[in-house]
């Protein structure tokens, strides 16, 4: 073949710089806020201030009459057309969900919940109207600890009588996947080694940059929704199923959206709110959310329990785990509330051969903020399990952590792999990525560093943390999905419309929100077509373009969207190959298509891609019975789950005497598969990085004895500044993922899932010797001073800290006020 | 109401407005630069940030009649005659921004944190941007882009 052309090498595997910047650089950006209609009004909501009250009346008469306020909702106003906002995934048939009405009418659940709305000719009136709005509430009893709430002292929602939502289950024995966890934990009592521990995955918030934004124009035949949103398809389809509205009478767009990390894959009551308002009034209806609400009301994350009971032989096999969680879904089960946790059920295993598994959860209702996906969903908190769980069986038999991962994971020469869960495993290669990581890291010399400190009596202890994980991700494969009972598919579309001039436009299914996606599809659809990267447009995001679509959460759009991609490009390559024939005068047999050509094979002869499309565009000379056109649909159906992995190391130095920690180093080596974009790759894991280590050392979502949360706002939550963090060091091995034709990874989470243990791993290495196994996330310095000095009184027979000198410390420890009888 | 007259990317704009109204509400609901953003309520994202007079501000912490008479650029009137700023070109270039929301802000603060200190070191990039919140990157590459425009990158 004759290889044309003026186009440079493959652009897979090209740190491309992005074709979204340019616009994002200069401020030329579309977000949500920045749409202004013609007569456009303003909504502001009442929220409540109580976690658990009864509605007694909603005055809203002064409000009414303030200058421009043209209407205040109740939600007795629109309790027959409000429906219920939509739980998607009942993890069991018997699952109790409160209904969640998008305005409150006669009880609220949470603080923050709406129990009012005003809509105004001005956003600044509409939120001063809001403060006239006058509500009776009388205050019921509210659970708020989670612990205590999964005892139903006091019940979130009096008239379900439990707050027990579901319970589910997985037993290795029971599904033919492995064997009896209790027999393997018997035996281990026996002539083995237990370890007991018990985590807390503390709630966090999302927050993402841009506040949550909604427009609904009215004016046109189609009702039109701009939303901040992660999923304006499954936005649509939820807006017409609980509102009764057409389909076909909604358009959802999703313009520029700034970050998500599935706090935007929530379909929200301020989205319903705002369309019922719009119809209402017939005029265009924006609400923006401040800071403050946005940490309130959106929805929350993790927020679980686990108790783990690790079984091994004594010298340090692992025979089995079993998990029992409880998690907290807060007021109402979010759109994929409840499913949060069964994410993580197939992955406390990790990259381990277990012989026995058990894992059970109990979902809760509680009155505190709605929880749901946040970066990760349920990988994180299983990685965060079982990578803790394993330091503390090293450190039981006094072996690196390194060591007694390598002693129980999957060879190289293992995969594929079926695991105690029943997932298979394509690809990896465990040994490579962690030789890579010790390698980068200087493992052994900061080994032998932390050796010196700790025999020296360094007031400044060094510790050193592991984390070898690796997640499920690419949801999904629907009939996987369907089998949990999940409300939804988990295929991915892409149409591939092929220009006149040879531009070409690819619109997908996939809805990115930083991702990256116009810059990585280009460079996929560049290669599979042979033409160039700029010739490439990329549309999505907007229900009237991208018709179908599953949106973008849980690492998919590469794995799946990436592999419709490649399925309509193929398809068009079918379709212009006839019409190649014909004009070439040749066999459609004899038609080779190479680098954006179809030659003649044994001959020079060939047409670029561009010509077939001019021609076919043209129609004057196309075979008999063929279309007019080389565009193609396709809708593409992940036959597994992609399982990306990696080694991440990190270092930090504790202050002893303070409790002071610096994070001295951070290494990690991901094995996403093959690499479509370099650049992109490493952006998403040094943030998924930042996201990991701030959920060890700095995030909580607090919420105090009342249930009011006292974290809402940037001065209380606290996202990390670049003050806090540092530079990383990462690198990638490569083991395809053989269950795709791209042979790649999801990667959008990697970084979040596998840093958190690794960080708490390293604290709790530099201090073990003190004494300490565990030390509570965050882990802020008052912890860790706290864990150093438990043993103190015993040990020394000393006084505790008293009085003026111990100002300082919180006895009941306030970072967490929710946290039930802990250790 | 009350009457301002400020320049604002090097044009003269005249507008009567609320005594409360933010110079970030003034100039994204008045003067339609909303490239500049509102990322939070208590003056801790950043996201907002112009130059009041050559100077970074959050401009959610300015009153509209407080840049009266004055000159406020914002990131709309960075690039001149289509040339990008060597900042905007650094975040391009080092991958600096994924959603891209907090870069105008970050931007912004960038620029000034070299007008200020055109070398500064890892450790006072880190601290220079420590008003501005960001959270796809994890800052790596924001402060590679910083060193970046600095000249001190490899």
């Amino acid at each position: 073949m004759t290889a044309t052309q003026d186009r440079p090498a493959l652009e897979i595997g090209k740190d491309r710089r992005r074709k979204e910047d340019q616009r994002l650089i200069t401020g030329r950006t579309r977000w949500t806020d920045n749409f202004q209609l013609p007569g456009m009004l303003h909504l502001a909501m009442v929220r409540s201030p109580y976690a658990h009250a009864k509605i007694l009346n909603v005055s809203t008469d002064e409000a009414k009459a303030s200058l421009n306020v043209v209407t205040v909702l109740t939600g007795a106003d629109v309790a027959d057309e409000q429906g219920g906002l939509p739980n998607a995934w009942a993890i069991t048939t018997d699952q109790i969900t409160p209904n969640h009405p998008s305005i409150a009418v006669d009880r609220v659940a949470f603080a923050g919940e709406i129990v009012a709305v005003v809509v105004a000719r001005s956003a600044a009136a509409a939120r001063d109207a809001a403060e006239l709005v006058d509500v009776d509430y009388e205050e019921l009893p509210a659970a708020i600890d989670l612990k205590e709430a999964a005892e139903d002292k006091v019940l979130a929602h009096p008239d379900l009588g439990t707050n027990k939502s579901a319970f589910w289950q997985f037993d290795s024995a029971g599904a033919g996947t492995g064997g009896s966890i209790d027999e393997a934990i018997d035996k281990a009592r026996t002539d083995g080694i237990v370890i007991e521990r018990e985590y807390r995955q503390q709630r966090l918030i999302p927050a993402f940059m841009e506040p949550r934004s909604v427009v609904v124009d009215p004016t046109s035949e189609q009702i039109t929704m701009w939303s901040a949103t992660q999923n304006p398809h499954i936005l649509r389809f939820l807006l017409a199923a609980v509102l009764g509205v057409s389909e076909s009478k909604i358009r959802v767009i999703a313009p520029d959206v700034g970050g998500g990390f599935g706090g935007k894959l929530q379909v929200t009551p301020e989205e319903f709110i705002t369309f019922m308002a719009a119809r209402r009034l017939g005029k265009p209806c924006k609400y923006t959310e401040t800071r403050s609400e946005s940490l309130m009301a959106a929805h929350h994350g993790r927020d679980q329990w686990q108790k783990l009971t690790l079984a091994a032989t004594k010298d340090g096999r692992v025979t089995g785990l079993k998990v029992d969680l409880i998690a907290d879904l807060g007021a109402y089960v979010a759109l994929v509330g409840g499913g949060v946790p069964v994410l993580g059920a197939f992955m406390f295993n990790s990259i381990y051969k277990f012989e026995a598994y058990q894992f059970n959860c109990q979902t809760v209702l509680t009155n505190k903020t709605w929880t749901d996906a946040y970066r990760g969903a349920g990988r994180p908190e299983a990685t965060f399990g079982i990578e803790r769980i394993m330091d503390e069986l090293a450190a039981e038999l006094g072996v690196d952590p390194l060591e007694i991962r390598e002693k129980n994971w999957i060879r190289n020469d293992e995969f594929p792999f079926t695991t105690v869960c029943g997932m298979e495993y394509d690809s990896g290669n465990y040994e490579a990525a962690t030789a890579k990581a010790k390698e980068i890291f200087g493992y052994d010399a900061l080994r032998a560093e932390q050796k010196q400190r700790r025999e020296s009596g360094d007031p400044v202890q060094l510790g050193i943390g592991v984390s070898t994980f690796t997640e499920m991700c690419g949801l999904a494969p629907s009939r996987v999905l369907g089998s949990l009972n999940y409300g939804a598919g988990g295929w991915e579309s892409a149409s591939i419309r092929m220009l006149p001039t040879g531009k070409v436009e690819v619109v997908t299914g996939s809805s990115a929100h930083g991702q990256g996606h116009e810059t990585a599809w280009s460079q996929i659809v560049a290669d599979r077509l042979g033409v160039a990267f700029e010739d490439v447009e990329v549309l999505h995001g907007d229900t009237q373009i991208a018709a179908k679509g599953m949106d973008t959460y849980g690492s998919r759009s590469l794995v799946v969207g990436g592999e419709a991609l490649v399925l309509a490009a193929d398809k068009v390559i079918e379709k212009a190959k006839p019409i190649a024939a014909h004009l070439l005068e040749c066999s459609v047999d004899d038609i080779e298509f190479s680098a954006g050509r179809f030659g003649v094979k044994g001959t020079d002869q060939g047409l670029a891609i561009g010509e077939i499309a001019l021609a076919t565009f043209a129609a004057h000379n196309l075979p008999d019975g063929i279309e007019p056109t080389l565009d193609s649909d396709a809708t593409y159906d992940p036959i597994a789950f992609s399982f990306p992995h990696g080694t991440h190391l990190c270092a930090v130095e504790i202050d002893t005497e303070t409790g002071g920690l610096t994070m001295r180093k951070y290494a990690c080596v991901d094995d996403i598969g093959n690499i479509i974009n370099p650049l992109i790759v490493a952006g998403q894991v040094h943030g998924g990085l930042v996201q990991g280590i701030a959920q060890a050392l700095w995030e909580e979502a607090v919420h105090d004895e009342a249930g009011t949360l006292v974290s809402a706002s940037f001065v209380d939550y606290l996202v990390p500044t670049a003050a806090d963090t540092i530079s990383f060091d990462i690198d990638h091995t490569t083991s395809p993922s053989t269950t795709n034709t791209l042979g790649t990874k999801g990667v959008g989470e990697a970084g979040t899932i596998a840093s958190t243990p690794a960080v708490v791993n390293a604290v709790v290495d530099a201090i073990r010797h003190f004494g300490v196994n565990d030390v509570r996330m965050p882990c802020t310095p008052q912890r860790i001073y706290k864990a150093i000095h438990s043993h103190d009184v015993a040990e020394s027979g000393g006084d505790p800290t008293a009085g003026a000198a111990a100002a300082q410390f919180d006895p009941q420890d306030t970072a967490d006020r929710t946290e039930g009888d802990v250790q | 109401m009350t009457k301002i007259e400020v320049t604002v990317d090097g044009e003269k704009v005249s507008d009567d407005v609320e005594p409360r109204m933010l110079l970030v509400q003034y100039l994204r609901e008045k003067l339609g630069k909303t490239g500049t953003v509102i990322g939070c309520d208590t003056s801790n994202c950043g996201a907002c940030t112009v130059h009041l007079d050559g100077r970074s501000v959050k401009s959610c912490n300015v009153l509209a009649v407080q840049a009266d008479g004055h000159e406020v650029t914002t990131i709309e009137g960075l690039a001149k005659n289509g040339e990008l700023h060597p900042m905007q070109a650094a975040f391009r270039e080092c991958h600096a921004l994924q959603c891209g929301f907090c870069t105008p802000g970050m931007i912004m603060q960038s620029v000034d944190l070299l007008n200020e200190n055109p070398n500064p070191t890892e450790g006072e990039i880190r601290a220079g941007i420590e008003g501005n919140l960001c959270r796809c990157t994890g800052y790596h590459n924001i402060v590679k882009a910083v060193q970046h425009a600095a000249g001190g990158a490899s």
